[in-house]
């Protein structure tokens, strides 16, 4: 069965160009590609482990954050990236300010990139250790040495071809997981009655595990921790429109569309399926912590006398899922991984190799200097992810670590951008200065405050002195995030007062707001035009987050 | 020409689809116990043989489409 699946994916790799050559490709194949390349452990692992951690308030990700933030870069954002050509963030911050802070911004995304790739081989190395049974350690150089063969062959050369692909293996691989569980429970009420046990157990009202804004009015009355105003600005604001805005292995597929009109449109049809997303992904880890609430032990306790919250997903398939279909399941979870470790990985060595290397260190070698560079930056890029692996077996829910690394990266970064599109004063100093700011407001707060039980360390409170105790890992992600966001905003603007302007107004054309083209959608009918879609995404995740108050 | 995306879609889960349904077939029913006594092979299997299937005619139509407009 897996060998099916890896049959049929090295066959169908082929034609990179498929995209960028220009071909007018149905617009649903740039949407499937644009959500499945998030679509990595993060999603599949870390979205089913905040499920079972934190209950329905999960969906947040989607209806308060993804939701609203795709429909932004659909209509605001995508005008600048697909009129400025741009091909990363990083160069786009040259042509909008300039050298030095590209330079800041590639080395915090090379080590983004590092911590998520990382990420991804720990739980690839998870699921070996659960699948074949040997430790973690063998497991981990196991996922390294599959990666770096897989990226030496060339694995990425039909990201779409296989992205879209694997949008479908992970649909149609656990919803029959879904389906069975939901049977096994009794439904949605079977669900909520297991979820008020483990709620009650927790020291939480019932409905804590099923309700996503009741809760909500207190951080002491929900597991999360959060009160709204957090949540919507943390999440929903500086990290929400943070990643969506400035992640270009997200972005980069809308752009590679046909058109301007194509390329405003993919993130609003990719938002359809991501708002179903929740029932795939956060819905098993809700059933995988009611199952360890009332059989007793179904997840396995990890070091910290928590739940691995990891496994709910990998738990979920072993149990229910017989030979066969089993297969099917796990193919499509190692896709996941293997992928998102791939895309990580390759970033790094473009953004090392092209960004800092040949700008900064050595300009002006030949193309093969920089391939060989480009070789040694995969082969480190791997090492650094092994450590980041480690680093993610201290994180019960590798979705608290994630968006930890989240808030240091794009929380201030979406300030830049906010600033450097709408307002044309912002200068380079600023921004670069600015950016510096959010960074370091980010370790500030992380280093002074702690999520609740943590010890001092790699989850925060590292300067010494404990200023706030947080009750959760993704509480303290907020704030940091939100922190840093803030930190950068007010430190640009500050200091873009203060300088002088280096760039003219003609040099800015196409990358500040009132400087570009408007685009003009009156000729399209009124159902084509994506503020129709906008509309329509926006009117029904607000009719989600009514229907799971 | 490019290939369409769909075909090797449509392909792979034919091919799987059929696979799961022959497995659901032959194989031992004490083994879906973990799967509340259904058997998903057989089920699923059917499943994803109708999804790659409408795959595959959709690409179909879209191939006639050009052949016939150049």
């Amino acid at each position: 069965m897996l060998g099916i699946g890896w049959a049929l994916r090295r066959r169908i790799r082929s034609s990179e160009d498929f995209f960028l050559s220009g071909r007018s490709i149905p617009a649903w194949i740039a949407g499937l590609a644009f959500i499945s390349a998030n679509l990595g452990a993060q999603e599949v692992i870390g979205m089913a482990a905040s499920g079972a951690k934190y209950g329905i308030m999960t969906s947040h990700f989607y209806w308060v954050g993804a939701m609203p933030a795709m429909v932004f870069v659909g209509l605001f954002m995508m005008p600048f990236y697909y009129g400025s050509r741009a091909r990363s963030v990083p160069e786009y911050l040259k042509l909008r300010f300039d050298e030095k802070t590209r330079g800041l911004n590639a080395i915090t995304f090379a080590i983004m990139t590092i911590f998520s790739s990382g990420i991804s081989m720990y739980a690839l190395a998870k699921l070996f250790e659960l699948v074949l049974g040997w430790s973690f350690h063998g497991s981990i150089v196991l996922s390294a040495v599959i990666v770096l063969i897989y990226i030496f062959l060339g694995g990425l050369t039909s990201a779409i071809y296989n992205e879209v692909l694997q949008f479908f293996l992970i649909v149609l691989g656990f919803l029959p997981l879904v389906l069975l569980g939901l049977k096994d429970v009794g439904g949605w009420s079977g669900l909520t009655a297991k979820l008020a046990t483990v709620a009650t157990n927790a020291g939480f009202e019932p409905g804590a595990w099923t309700h996503s804004w009741k809760y909500m009015d207190s951080p002491s009355h929900n597991p999360m921790g959060m009160e709204w105003f957090g949540l919507v600005m943390g999440l929903g604001f500086a990290l929400s429109f943070g990643y969506w805005c400035t992640d270009f292995l997200v972005v980069q597929r809308a752009m590679a569309a046909g058109s301007m009109t194509a390329a405003r449109r993919t993130p609003l049809i990719a938002a359809v399926p991501k708002m179903l997303m929740p029932m795939l992904v956060i819905l098993p880890g809700m059933l995988a912590i009611g199952l360890h609430a009332s059989r007793g032990g179904f997840l396995p306790i990890g070091s910290d006398g928590q739940p691995e919250y990891n496994l709910a997903i990998p738990m979920l398939l072993g149990h229910y899922l017989p030979t066969g279909l089993l297969g099917l399941g796990l193919t499509a979870l190692m896709a996941s991984f293997m992928s998102g470790m791939a895309g990580n990985v390759t970033a790094f060595n473009s953004v090392w190799t092209y960004d800092i290397y040949q700008t900064h260190i050595r300009p002006g070698q030949t193309d093969g200097h920089y391939l060989r560079v480009g070789h040694a930056a995969t082969v480190f890029g791997i090492i650094a992810s092994v450590a980041a692996a480690y680093s993610a077996t201290r994180f019960n829910n590798i979705l608290d670590m994630l968006q930890l690394v989240f808030s240091f990266v794009n929380g201030p970064l979406f300030a830049t951008f906010l600033l450097g599109m709408f307002w044309r004063r912002t200068t380079g100093h600023g921004a670069f200065y600015g950016l510096l700011t959010g960074t370091i407001t980010a370790a500030l707060h992380y280093g002074l405050t702690l999520p609740r039980g943590a010890v001092p360390g790699i989850k925060g409170g590292f300067l010494g002195a404990v200023l706030h105790v947080y009750p959760s890992e993704m509480a303290l992600n907020f704030w940091t995030a939100l922190f840093a966001w803030t930190g950068c905003f007010v430190a640009t603007l500050v200091i873009s007062l203060l300088t002088k302007r280096t760039k003219s107004d003609e040099e800015l054309r196409g990358l500040v707001h009132s400087l570009t083209p408007r685009q003009r959608d009156g000729h399209m009918p009124w159902y084509k035009r994506p503020v129709t879609l906008a509309v329509g995404i926006l009117v029904v995740s607000t009719i989600l987050n009514i229907i799971f108050w | 020409m490019s290939l369409d995306v769909r075909f090797p879609i449509g392909g792979m889960f034919s091919i799987v689809g059929a696979l799961l349904i022959i497995y659901g077939v032959v194989s031992d029913p004490a083994i879906y116990e973990k799967s509340l006594g259904i058997n998903v092979n057989l089920w699923w299997g059917l499943v994803l043989l109708v999804f790659g299937a409408v795959m595959l005619g959709f690409a179909y139509r879209a191939y006639r489409r050009t052949e016939s407009s150049q």
